[in-house]
């Protein structure tokens, strides 16, 4: 007996609840936005320059107790989170110092280091700091500048290969999928104040490769439906499409989510908000290919007419089944 | 019907054997590591019992590429610094001087009296007190430009002059600026990596990047701090002429001069003339050595150019003090006792053995050319990374047990032969990593692991797709030929676009990020290998075997 998460020949009409579905996406979506202004991302430090240090003690980290003692050093806005993993045993308690940039110095000078980790040793003679990391403004004012490009261009590149290989219609119908995956991602970050730094833009990088990946598994069986079944309304050969794929889109994506679950829990916390990242990205990148990029294509139609106009250079479009 | 021929059978099964054998030495990797590292040394020229059965841990036969490690899962210091480059244009300006004095003195009677004005650090402003002659001046100071040396620049001179008036204003030309930042910013990746030698971590990257960024990464221990400390010190020795000696360093040294601390005295200062007699670039060599009193002191000899300047400088000031200047602080001010010819001497002072030894190094390193700026400092413990990589290890492990446990669920003894494509496909990557010489870093763990969700897409997709074709009823063959043929263009396009971002990523990325990019770019390429190609074979053989009637998805 074979396992079957999803039933064979199902029959779901996708667009019934569009007006939710597609609706509440683009309310999502608005909201994110909003959330976005009003909140702002938890930059970490690539982005906002400072410095990071972690410390790991075998006593129990006192937030309060750390902040009294950094105070008097006048660093400005400190900020100090204590992290958590499974893996942690009673004797391993690990926190993560971040210190602003200070003044217009290009980088956090060896003093200001040695003086926090001082002061924490103060009060916490079994604290070690296995990780110190600094990075300057001008590094980070780039490195924003290269975030911003990578997504932008495989944005674009992405736009351009479906385009090439679909029709113009499917191109916006993906690209307005992963700007909704993208942008769910970021309001999400961004609600939840998760630590927003450079492995987050290469985690946006890949739920737009997987996003993509799943709306076009999507979009080529319509390809081939709208070959197939010239007369059918467009909305049904979508349907039909989603219903046939259906089971490969949960059982791909389950595969992956498995995979990544193991790596959320096991994983370490050092790459945690990177995973998580992804993770969500694959559950929004699966929902948008089901129902937000095949409702742009219903909206704005697509050829019908795939016979090719010379019939002698037409063999190779011949249907196999035909 | 189905059929794969027999050379194309032999063919994906070297691909598969020779990704075991590639990967193979990551499996003992410690014991792989120390035996290069052995035979490095023994390549080299030296040779001992140890080092030989160091190397004969490996055998030698065997492949013995490793994936390299990235900082992150091996802990270590990463540091990108920015060169000064405009230093080196007060540097050129500074050693102008004392050539431009002596040029426009010959002509003293038709010129006046020559003075330097107070100027931005990279021109050099002097004053005439005969403002009628300033067009001769101008002729006499363009005399001084030199060709620039450079591909780009060739045809232009080194210097720009102009005349403000009575006052004549020397710059770079913008060639000359563009020849020497390119110049300096080698000349400074040369000493940092001599530097970073001389200590003998084990493999640093010492590499340029960008126009005048240098980028170092050193492996295993050691913190940014202690590696910015050995390169960090620019080591600039100059001799100096003492003017007189000053009790703060408030007071006015006058024009052309400075007053700089002693390295030992608290609270003596020198005031110095600007312009050094001779600087540190001309020395050849630097020995810790003794002083007659038998404390530590450092030999230094200069090249023919250094030593006539040196020579000339002492047989003209016996009886008056000189100064030898490390990094803007005094070591020592003895008096000129006697023409000192030949170009070498003795640095005394109050050193340590240690001290000693390591001026000694800096001064042969070489002083860097201008300051280094860091922008960027990471210190990762090495516990960090080895804690990383067995929560990846594990992480890597309970997934693609997960994975496989799903599959077989859902898909039977096809499962287990995507089970097995994806074992390959785990050990191809790592082939390929290995060949390439790649670096393996936390991100990259991830993108491995994601690449063994998103692996069994394909396999996936072309399962889906003979259980449809299954229902048409035209056998199990032609189901899983057809199966096959229609799933390919989806996972094509599926891939493609992926490997679209994965290369955007490596382009843009760095560091860790690129890591990710690289395990994700050939993850992608090596699954669609696996799944279209390893698969399928296996299916194939088994079908052959079995001549089921029907088979199940």
């Amino acid at each position: 007996m074979r396992l079957r998460i999803v039933p064979d020949n199902t029959n779901i009409n996708f667009f019934a609840m569009a007006r939710v579905t597609f609706g509440g996406s683009l309310v999502m979506l608005a909201a994110s936005v909003v959330v976005f202004f009003v909140m702002g991302l938890n930059f970490g430090i690539d982005f906002k320059g400072g410095s990071t240090i972690r410390t790991e003690s075998e006593n129990p980290v006192d937030v309060g107790a750390y902040r009294t003692a950094i105070a008097p050093l006048e660093l400005g806005d400190v900020i100090i989170t204590e992290v958590f993993d499974p893996t942690f045993g009673d004797d391993r308690n690990v926190a993560s110092v971040r210190i602003q940039t200070q003044g217009d110095a290009e980088s956090i000078s060896a003093e200001t280091i040695a003086a926090v980790e001082a002061a924490l040793v103060g009060i916490d003679p079994t604290i070690t700091f296995p990780s110190v990391e600094s990075v300057g403004p001008k590094v980070s004012g780039e490195l924003i500048q290269s975030a911003i490009v990578a997504v932008l261009g495989s944005l674009v590149a992405i736009l351009f290969y479906i385009w090439l290989r679909f029709e113009w219609q499917f191109a916006v119908g993906a690209i307005v999928a992963l700007i909704h995956d993208v942008g769910l991602t970021i309001g999400l970050f961004s609600l939840l104040q998760i630590k927003f730094d450079l492995a987050i833009i290469a985690a946006l990088l890949t739920i737009v490769g997987y996003s993509i990946n799943d709306t076009v598994v999507v979009f080529d069986r319509v390809r081939e439906n709208l070959r197939k079944f010239k007369t059918m309304p467009l909305v049904e050969v979508l349907n039909l499409s989603a219903n046939e794929t259906l089971s490969r889109t949960v059982m791909t994506s389950g595969t992956t989510l498995l995979a990544l679950l193991a790596l959320l829990v096991l994983g370490g916390d050092v790459i945690r908000g990177f995973v998580f990242a992804i993770f969500w990205g694959i559950i929004v990148g699966t929902y948008s290919s089901i129902y937000i990029a095949k409702n742009v294509v219903l909206m704005l139609g697509v050829k019908r007419d795939w016979t090719p106009k010379d019939p002698k250079a037409g063999t190779k479009f011949a249907d196999i089944d035909a | 019907m189905m059929h794969i021929s027999t050379w194309r059978r032999i063919l994906i099964w070297l691909v598969c054997l020779a990704g075991l054998v590639f990967a193979l030495p990551n499996l003992f990797y410690s014991r792989v590591e120390t035996a290069n590292d052995a035979r490095e040394v023994i390549e080299s020229g030296q040779s001992n019992a140890e080092l030989e059965a160091a190397a004969s841990l490996w055998p030698s036969f065997l492949p013995s590429g490793l994936v390299n490690l990235g900082l992150d899962l091996r802990g270590g210091a990463h540091l990108l610094a920015e060169v000064q480059v405009a230093d080196v244009y007060a540097a050129r300006m500074e050693s102008l001087w004392p050539e431009l004095r002596d040029t426009l003195a010959v002509e003293r009677d038709t010129l006046g009296f020559v003075t330097r004005e107070e100027s931005a650090d990279d021109e050099l402003r002097v004053r005439i007190s005969n403002p009628e002659a300033a067009a001769r001046a101008l002729e006499l100071a363009r005399g001084l430009s030199r060709p620039v040396t450079s591909l780009t620049g060739a045809g232009t001179s080194d210097i720009e002059v102009r005349a403000d008036g009575a006052e004549l204003i020397l710059t770079l030309s913008e060639a000359e600026r563009a020849a020497t930042d390119d110049r300096t910013v080698r000349q400074a990746l040369e000493i940092v990596r001599r530097r970073i030698d001389e200590v003998g971590t084990r493999e640093p990257t010492i590499q340029r990047h960008g126009a005048d960024r240098i980028l170092i990464e050193v492996p295993g221990v050691g913190s940014a701090e202690e590696i910015k400390q050995i390169i960090g010190t620019t080591a600039q020795l100059t001799f100096q002429p003492v003017v007189s000696t000053a009790s703060s360093a408030e007071e006015n040294p006058g024009a052309n001069n400075e007053i700089l601390p002693s390295l030992d005295s608290p609270g003596v200062f020198y005031v110095l003339e600007r312009s050094p007699v001779v600087t540190g670039e001309e020395l050849v060599d630097a020995q810790p050595s003794f002083d007659q009193n038998g404390r530590p002191a450092v030999n230094f000899r200069f090249n023919p150019q250094g030593a006539r300047a040196f020579g000339d400088y002492t047989a003209e000031n016996i009886g008056s003090p000189f100064a030898i200047v490390l990094d803007d602080e005094v070591i020592s001010a003895p008096v000129i006792q006697s023409h000192i010819p030949g170009g070498s001497g003795i640095i005394t002072g109050d050193f340590s053995l240690e001290e000693s030894t390591n001026l000694a190094v800096l001064l042969r390193a070489g002083a860097l050319p201008a300051g280094l700026n860091f922008l960027e400092e990471r210190t990762i413990g090495p516990e960090l990374g080895a804690d990383s990589i067995e929560a990846g290890k594990l992480a890597a492990l309970v997934g693609s047990l997960a994975v496989v446990v799903l599959m077989i669920a859902s898909y039977g003894i096809f499962g287990v032969f995507a089970t097995i494509a994806l074992s390959f496909n785990i050990v191809l990557i790592f082939a390929v990593l290995s060949l390439l010489g790649a670096t393996l870093t936390l991100p990259g763990i991830a993108g491995i692991v994601l690449t063994v969700g998103m692996a069994v897409d394909a396999n996936v997709l072309i399962y889906e797709r003979i259980r449809e074709e299954l229902k048409t009823a035209r056998g199990p063959a032609r189901a899983i030929d057809l199966g096959y043929e229609k799933a390919l263009s989806a996972i094509l396009d599926g891939n493609v676009t992926t490997l679209i971002t994965a290369i955007i990523l490596f382009l843009v990325g760095s560091g860790p990020v690129r890591g990710f990019a690289v395990t994700l770019g050939l993850g992608i390429l090596t699954s669609v290998f696996t799944a279209i190609f390893v698969t399928r074979l296996l299916i194939v053989i088994w079908f052959e075997r079995r001549r089921p009637k029907t088979i199940e998805v």
